[in-house]
């Protein structure tokens, strides 16, 4: 038996599901919201609320980052996603002249399979991590693991090449925003057009 | 040189022409007439020298066997006796004379370089098959010559009854050629070998187990390549190809290759008596129906076509008494005069603007229009009608003084049946023959009516070749003691008793003709009929292609002109009507064998198209309902093609958990 | 604490993700379904990174840095998908995924065309109301 196993057993022993510790019920409750505020982004009629509702899931995400001890991630989280990304996604919604309030055409046709689908995923995707995992314990005791100066530290000493590489990532991806977004002359037309003469400007464009 | 490679330049040369202007025809026509002029007339002086070289001696023998074939060796062999050497110089001549006719009658043919070319490739074949001593050999020249024939007689491919004529002339001679191929191989396998000399050998030492099958299997082959009974349909149609391949190939070369190939094997054929007298009856039949058909036609050329049916009968009678001097020396003078007249009708043709004699019957003076084939043809019809002392009356008396030799019984092994047979056939062809030469010649140069249209003068080439070739018909007679020097040495000089019979019936049956045409020349004023050229200024080809175009829509059918203004009808009297179409042997045909084969067809037809067919959309019905089925899947929707692509994977992911734990 | 609960909050929340992903009409709310997909797997990484590490198993912290990497690599994907659906409903007048049946075949005509006649139509309606919507919006 290795020290592992070892442990892991002991850590069974120990750690019952049916005594939870304090990080554990803060855990699952910021879970709980975090999930329902999921589930209300996939599936409210409402266009602006489900990226309102993106919010709160995301919020909810750091703060379970910050309950795994991983604090840099936690405010890039809400940096990131919550500062730029979701104002990007209402941003976008606004310039598709997404209708604001209730339009019941938010779902496709398709929303019985995917819900087979996703029902059936999930299910799997549970059984099996649980099966897996449910002897596993991580101590978050002892020195937080997520640090502004362990993350420092480890992206950059063994991780600074691929930091370096992900710029250039970035910077095409900026250049290719751009190209993309950029109106020529022809798009102009066509969405003048459009505005005007719908089914015309839909065959122009073909 | 030595006499043997004259003898392998002869046919190797025009089969180099023939070469040599397909390849030049496109890019270099300038080169054309020269190819196809200089070789044959160089191939025509090397005939002659292999002739004078070979003197009627021993023959010349030569062979190469390439590689070995198997059980029967077959080689590139040479046998030159004095029948191919004197055969080989008339096709020569022959066919000089042609290309040299051609090169104006065809001069704005757009066509002419592959027309040369072939007739090139056909003079090549034919010496093959005359100088060859090895019988598949023979047969390549053979069956070369039959496809050229194709070729040369849908020349005029743009008119129906060319594409139609040349296909029958194929489908028939071949129809010949099957049993033809089947006995050369039970000969080769009886003699041990397809050298002629070894089979001759063979058969001299009664080597041969069944003579009569394989002379009868050879005889068919024989009758569908020189026209006799019953495969003679197919020559009458093929006058639908240019006047110059008529005479070469329809008159004085091709259909005298089977008479060439029977005098060669003659043996073969004179060690079964039954094969004899087959071959007597063929030939009598031959000749007497060929020469009531041409009495009643009204195309010239076809008149002229039936008339060499009816010669080549004499050769085969010839042929059957065993005479085979008498037979080749026939197929020479005919040769030479047979091509003369069609020459001559191609010249005539060219003048009238018409083939139909009933239409030439019409023009006054056509023989001034035409002074050079007038003389040339009166000689080369006075041949065909064996008037002394033109050639055509030495060579038929030789065939009917040996069928009257035979009839008396004098000549051993042959049956005297066959000998009388051939002669009263004869005498009664002799008969016809002088009543629809005369006709032919009273038709078309004594017309009375309208004035013939004037085309100004033939071309000087043409009208030298019929002089060149009279020359012949006039006198080849005067060799009759010098030929048998070649042949088997038995004398060709004419017996008086069946000189005065043919020369007799002969004149009986010209002036019995002559008296009808005075009886019946009143009644052609009653019946005036146009001639109708289409183009008169154009060189002769295109005359031609459209007088055979136009004759069917302005005369009726080819070979029935309803004049009451002819000779013909009134000689031959309810006769006439079953002479002009042939005596049916078309329509029996085409109850016989067309019918059913195309009845067999249209049931062949049903059941592909309603029965195999069947099965045949089922199969592809079900596959096509099956992708309509599946079709439906693709929407287009990337989010159900992402759904199912998903859904996959997840029955896959839980698959794996499953083996994985169950495993453990 | 357990490691189940955030690896079984995890696979929900991928889940969930991907119901969106299928279901979702427009592109914009597809985009966010495939933001919550990646977060999901960031939880994951996060939580297995502090878990070996505590075992001391990986000293890199590799499952931090690729949660890095992949937040990095979401921004720059939200920007260019949003530029991308911009540009189709620029060009198209709508950002519908299922609006967007080019590659289908028309089973009526079998050209590449053949949702024109049945794909305009609709197309029109529905932006009508769109911007019906908009201009009671504002």
């Amino acid at each position: 038996m290795t020290p592992v196993a070892a442990a892991a057993t002991a850590a069974t022993q120990t750690h019952g599901f049916l005594s939870p510790t304090g990080v554990e019920i803060a855990f699952l409750l910021v879970g709980l919201v975090t999930f329902g505020a999921a589930i209300v982004t996939v599936t409210t009629k409402q266009l602006v609320h489900a990226a309102l509702w993106l919010v709160a899931a995301l919020g909810g995400l750091a703060v379970e980052y910050l309950l795994l001890t991983a604090e840099f991630i936690a405010w890039v989280q809400v940096l990131i996603y919550v500062g730029s990304v979701v104002v990007l996604l209402l941003f976008g919604l606004m310039l598709t002249r997404a209708p604001i309030g209730h339009s019941p055409d938010a779902d496709s046709g398709n929303r019985w399979a995917a819900l087979t689908v996703a029902v059936a995923a999930a299910a799997a995707l549970v059984w099996v991590v649980v099966d897996a995992f449910r002897t596993t314990w991580v101590d978050l005791d002892g020195a937080p693991q997520g640090t502004t100066a362990v993350t420092g530290s480890i992206l950059f000493q063994h991780w600074v090449l691929p930091f370096e590489a992900l710029s250039v990532l970035l910077l095409a991806a900026l250049v290719g925003a751009i190209v993309l977004s950029r109106r020529t002359a022809r798009t102009r037309d066509a969405n003048t057009r459009a505005q005007d003469t719908n089914t015309k400007a839909r065959e122009g464009n073909r | 040189m030595t006499t043997t490679t004259l003898a392998v330049l002869v046919p190797l040369l025009p089969f180099l022409a023939a070469a040599a202007g397909l390849l030049l025809g496109r890019t270099a026509p300038g080169f054309v007439r020269p190819l196809a002029v200089l070789p044959t007339l160089a191939a025509l002086a090397l005939t002659v020298l292999v002739a004078v070289r070979q003197g009627g001696g021993a023959s010349i023998d030569a062979a190469t066997e390439l590689t070995p074939t198997g059980s029967v060796p077959i080689e590139l062999a040479l046998h030159v006796d004095g029948f191919a050497a004197l055969v080989a110089v008339l096709v020569c001549v022959v066919a000089s004379c042609v290309q040299i006719y051609s090169t104006a009658y065809l001069r704005d043919d757009p066509r002419y370089p592959s027309y040369a070319a072939l007739v090139s490739l056909f003079t090549s074949a034919m010496l093959l098959v005359v100088y060859s001593g090895d019988l598949m050999v023979l047969l390549v020249g053979w069956e070369v010559m039959g496809i050229c024939s194709y070729f040369l007689v849908g020349h005029y491919w743009e008119t129906p009854e060319a594409r139609a004529a040349s296909l029958k002339a194929f489908l028939v001679t071949k129809l010949g050629d099957v049993p033809f191929l089947i006995g050369l191989f039970a000969l080769a396998v009886d003699a041990g070998s397809f050298r002629i000399t070894t089979v001759l050998g063979a058969v001299a030492s009664g080597g041969l187990d069944h003579p009569t099958l394989i002379a009868l299997l050879l005889l068919a082959g024989v009758a569908g390549k020189s026209a006799q009974f019953p495969l003679h349909t197919w020559l009458p149609d093929a006058m639908a190809g240019p006047t110059p391949v008529s005479a070469l190939i329809h008159a004085a070369t091709m259909v005298a290759a089977g008479v060439y190939f029977v005098a060669r094997l003659l043996p073969v054929f004179a060690a079964s008596g039954a094969a004899l007298v087959v071959l007597a009856v063929m030939a009598a039949v031959t000749m007497t129906g060929s020469a009531l058909a041409a009495l009643a036609q009204d195309d010239i050329k076809r008149v002229l076509a039936y008339s060499t049916i009816g010669q080549l009968g004499y050769m085969t009678g010839a042929l059957a008494v065993g005479d085979r001097g008498a037979a080749v020396f026939h197929l020479l003078s005919h040769g030479a005069f047979k091509a003369l007249l069609f020459l001559g009708a191609g010249v005539v043709i060219h003048a009238a603007g018409t083939n139909s004699l009933a239409a030439m019957s019409r023009m006054k003076g056509l023989r001034d229009r035409v002074p050079d084939a007038y003389w040339t043809m009166t000689v080369a019809l006075l041949a065909l009608a064996a008037i002394p002392p033109f050639s055509g009356f030495f060579s038929k008396e030789a065939v009917l003084g040996s069928a009257e030799h035979a009839a008396t019984g004098h000549a051993e092994a042959i049956p005297s049946s066959a000998g009388w047979i051939v002669l009263v056939s004869g005498l009664v062809t002799a008969l016809l023959t002088a009543a629809y030469a005369t006709r032919l010649w009273l038709l078309v140069f004594r017309g009375h009516g309208a004035e013939a249209p004037d085309h100004g003068k033939q071309p000087v080439v043409m009208n030298a070749v019929l002089w060149v070739l009279a020359i012949p018909s006039l006198a080849f007679g005067l060799t009759v003691g010098v030929v048998p020097d070649w042949f088997d040495g038995r004398s060709l000089t004419p017996t008086l008793t069946t000189s005065v019979l043919g020369t007799g019936v002969a004149l009986v049956g010209g002036l019995v003709t002559y008296a009808a045409w005075r009886h019946t020349t009143a009644l052609a004023a009653g019946a005036p009929l146009g001639a109708v050229a289409a183009h008169p200024d154009a060189d002769g080809s295109v005359v031609e292609a459209e007088a055979i175009a136009t004759h069917a829509a302005a005369y009726g059918d080819i070979a029935y002109a309803p004049d009451p203004a002819d000779p013909g009808r009134l000689l031959l009297g309810p006769l006439h009507r079953h002479a002009a179409t042939g005596f049916h042997l078309d329509a029996v045909y085409a109850a016989l064998f067309v019918r059913p084969v195309t009845a067999a067809a249209s049931l062949v037809r049903f059941l592909d198209r309603e029965v195999v067919e069947t099965y045949v959309r089922g199969a592809a019905a079900v596959p096509n309902w099956l992708g309509r089925a599946v079709r439906r899947a693709q929407t287009g929707n990337v989010q159900t093609y992402l759904s199912a692509l998903l859904a996959g994977t997840v029955v896959l992911a839980i698959a794996v958990v499953l083996v994985a734990t169950a495993g453990a | 604490m357990h490691l189940a609960y955030p690896a079984v909050l995890s696979s929900l929340l991928f889940c969930t993700g991907l119901y969106g992903v299928l279901a979702r009409r427009n592109a914009i709310l597809v985009l966010m379904s495939v933001e919550l997909m990646l977060n999901a797997v960031n939880l994951n990484l996060v939580a297995f990174d502090v878990w070996l590490s505590k075992a001391a198993r990986d000293t890199l912290h590799s499952g931090q840095a690729l949660t890095l990497f992949t937040i990095a690599i979401a921004a720059a994907e939200i920007g260019i998908g949003l530029a991308i659906v911009l540009a189709v409903y620029r060009g198209r007048g709508t950002s519908d995924i299922d609006k967007l049946r080019d590659t289908a075949e028309s089973p009526d005509d079998g050209g590449p065309d053949g949702s024109a006649p049945d794909g305009s139509a609709p197309d029109a309606g529905a932006e009508a109301v769109t911007d019906e919507k908009a201009e009671a919006t504002a």
